[in-house]
């Protein structure tokens, strides 16, 4: 178990540098091909070739690739010094660089903006795992009934609407039709834990909708799958209740696929909720990511993607791991 | 129809006279888009505690519909894909096919218990061995607490014959052989001294040495509990083997039943000498070749008129006028001065005609 997490330990390391030396290649590399300069898009546009020269010295851009690549892990391990032999800036560790746009660091920016996405994704899965299972396990067991063909053409509505729809409707609805909620804007958990929770609950409805549809469709073909099989019979043949067959014997084998949806959904949330951050005008690491695209900041897209592939690549161990406890023929070597 | 005046209606069964349990004019049928499956059409049967009665036929002859059936196994589940059920399954002399759902949940597992075919895909993946049959016993035991219900999950599998089984209490099924899974479910079946035991084709899933250490350990037990054994299988050797009683099923009826002996030395249905020319024995030349019953099991939408075996029976225009393609025959006594030790078939050549075919035209070549 233990020689089998530091291995998997190191395939996430692998993993990171693999992506690392893709999306450094992308940012610092095309620039070079396609004649843009990296130095002149960090000045801006007012500048001379003094001031320019100076950049390119300070943020290493005269040195070769591989060097500028080698700097760029090392300053995420231990820490950076920008020197321009006239004045030297300490970027302490994790330094995924300055922003181009802000010249504020790349780590404190996602250190800023973590907490909006951390609080969309977490509220959002609470709410799609429990209604999404909930809805499947109750439509496999109605199955063919009027309930079981409103919960799946529910299902079919939320996997088919694009969250800047239902993100459009569910206000319309919600707040201005039957006045339950009020818009308000995102407000950190520490500062005032229940303007947080008014101000998240419609982004939270509002994703939970996208992935809860998805999850009860899966949940409700699982389920149907599992109770074909022959160990819910032998159970029955026990004389247990229904009730002890579907929730101790069949939901415990429909948690495997789901568990492995869950940790590639949540991972790739965690990298920012792109759409619903839009949406509901939250400075998540979505709308980070996009900003930083549109105005060519590369050192805040490498960080945001690297930042990304860690929560995916973790999720994905987790989710390794947690199979070998749900299912004891998961053998981890 | 018949020469000899065997046609004795079986009688109902009059409260208080019932055997152990009793199946009387059983019908299963499945309603589906292409028309109702009548898999089981019509079964009859009494059996008495202590002794076995092996269910023979072809697949989809409805053996294993009756076993669900007396399991009320097809009570449960989706309410769409229930069959319709009529007749009686008397336990001692109470109707399961009447009686409250759940009350028949209580029986199963302790009046009634029942082991399957394949026991890796019937035991649950992620549960230890020990788990279910503790699961078992405290659903029937709520009062046992969870100490006492393992020391008796090890007794069991300790008389079962698994080695250390206060060790291999908390292994996963897929941890065991499939001889060892199989008396592990054994175990699980017997921990209520179940009266009732079903095995289901309980060895066509085992490599053949294992087959008989399992009907060993059923017997054993069955001789321990005193409690009956019904034995659903194909293979007549295994049925030989263990069966007091023999029932022969073709297409969802009762096509001959007798005691095992009758059913082996003089069997009285064209489809039971099928069965038994295609069986292969290690006392006959090993240059004949088996004799396959020609054809395919009936379809059970749309059962053959008049004897469900006709379009496959050498025989078939042996009786005159038609009769097997227009009237279904009824079970009816081979000989009734037999008394006790009765033997029922459904045929509609005579009795003379039977013998006769038998003795010098079937047991010469088997």
């Amino acid at each position: 178990m233990l020689v089998y997490l530091i291995r998997r330990l190191f395939n996430v390391v692998a993993t990171l540098l693999v992506v690392s030396v893709v999306t450094f290649g992308i940012f610092f590399a095309v620039p070079k091909i396609t004649g843009s300069d990296p130095a002149l898009m960090y000045a801006g546009r007012e500048t001379n070739e003094t001031a320019l020269a100076g950049i390119r010295v300070k943020m290493g851009f005269d040195k070769p690739i591989s060097e500028q690549y080698l700097l760029f892990v090392k300053g995420i391990v231990a820490g950076r010094d920008y020197n321009t032999g006239v004045d030297s800036t300490h970027c302490p560790a994790p330094c995924f660089g300055y922003s181009f746009k802000t010249e504020t660091p790349v780590w404190d920016l996602m250190l800023d903006r973590i907490p909006v996405t951390l609080s969309l994704a977490v509220g959002a899965a609470v709410i799609w795992v429990i209604a999404g299972v909930a809805t499947g396990v109750v439509s496999a067991l109605k199955r063919r009934t009027a309930i079981d063909r409103t919960v799946m053409v529910g299902a079919l509505a939320g996997v088919s609407l694009p969250i800047f729809f239902t993100g459009m409707v569910a206000p319309a609805v919600l707040v201005y039709g039957l006045g339950w909620l009020d818009v308000s804007n995102y407000r950190p958990l520490t500062e005032d834990p229940g303007a947080w929770l008014n101000s998240m609950i419609l982004p939270w409805v509002t994703l939970a909708f996208l992935f809860a549809a998805t999850y009860a469709r899966i949940t409700r073909a699982t389920m149907l799958e599992v109770l074909g099989e022959d160990y819910i019979r032998t159970a029955r043949a026990k004389g247990l209740t229904e009730r002890v067959v579907i929730r101790k014997h069949a939901l415990r084998s429909t948690l495997t696929p789901l568990v492995t949806m869950f940790g590639l959904d949540f991972g790739g949330l965690l990298g920012g909720a792109v759409l619903t951050e839009t949406t509901f005008s939250f400075q998540g690491l979505g709308t980070a990511a996009v900003a930083a695209i549109s105005a060519g900041d590369l050192p805040v897209i490498m960080g945001i993607t690297l930042l990304a592939a860690l929560f995916v690549v973790m999720a994905n161990l987790i989710v390794d791991m947690l199979y070998a406890v749900i299912d004891p023929r998961v053998r981890l070597t | 129809m018949t020469d000899t005046p065997s046609f004795v209606p079986e009688p109902a069964a009059a409260p208080g006279t019932e055997a152990f349990l009793s199946v009387r004019d059983l019908k299963v049928h499945f309603p589906t888009d292409d028309g109702l499956v009548k898999s089981v059409d019509g079964l009859s049967f009494d059996l008495e505690r202590g002794r076995t009665l092996g269910i023979v036929g072809e697949s989809g002859s409805g053996k294993s519909v009756t076993s669900l059936a007396i399991m009320g196994l097809h009570r449960t589940g989706n309410a769409r894909s229930r069959p319709q059920i009529s007749g009686q399954v008397l336990l001692d002399g109470e109707d399961l096919v009447r009686a409250d759902a759940d009350d028949v949940r209580k029986l199963r597992g302790r009046k009634m218990a029942m082991v399957f075919q394949d026991p890796l895909s019937a035991m649950h993946p992620y549960y230890t061995v020990g788990h279910q049959i503790v699961e078992a016993y405290r659903n029937h035991h709520p009062d046992a607490d969870k100490k006492k219900a393992r020391t008796r999950a090890i007794e069991m599998l300790d008389r079962v014959g698994i080695p250390e089984p206060a060790k291999r209490v908390d292994a996963y099924p897929h941890e065991f052989s499939g001889g060892m899974r199989q008396r592990a479910m054994i175990a699980m079946a017997l921990v209520n001294n179940p009266e009732l035991l079903i095995a289901d084709e309980p060895t066509t899933a085992l490599d053949v040495t294992v087959q008989a250490q399992i009907l060993d350990l059923i017997r054993d037990l069955q001789k321990e509990f005193g409690s009956a054994v019904i034995m659903i299988t194909h293979d007549l050797g295994v049925v030989a083997e263990m069966a007091d009683d023999i029932l022969v099923m073709y297409g969802g009826r009762c096509v001959e039943r007798g005691s095992a002996e009758k059913v082996f030395y003089e069997p009285r249905h064209p489809y039971t000498w099928g069965l038994l020319g295609s069986m292969p024995r290690i006392d006959r030349d090993q240059t004949d070749r088996l004799i396959p019953v020609k054809g395919s099991p009936p379809s059970l939408i749309n059962i053959p008129s008049g004897c469900a075996f006709h379009p496959r029976c050498p025989y078939a225009d042996v009786p005159k006028g038609g009769i097997t393609r227009t009237q279904r025959p009824e079970l009816a006594l081979v000989d009734a001065a037999e008394g006790a030790d009765r033997h029922w078939s459904a045929c509609h050549m005579s009795q003379e005609e039977r013998t006769r075919i038998w003795t010098e035209e079937i047991a010469p070549k088997l």
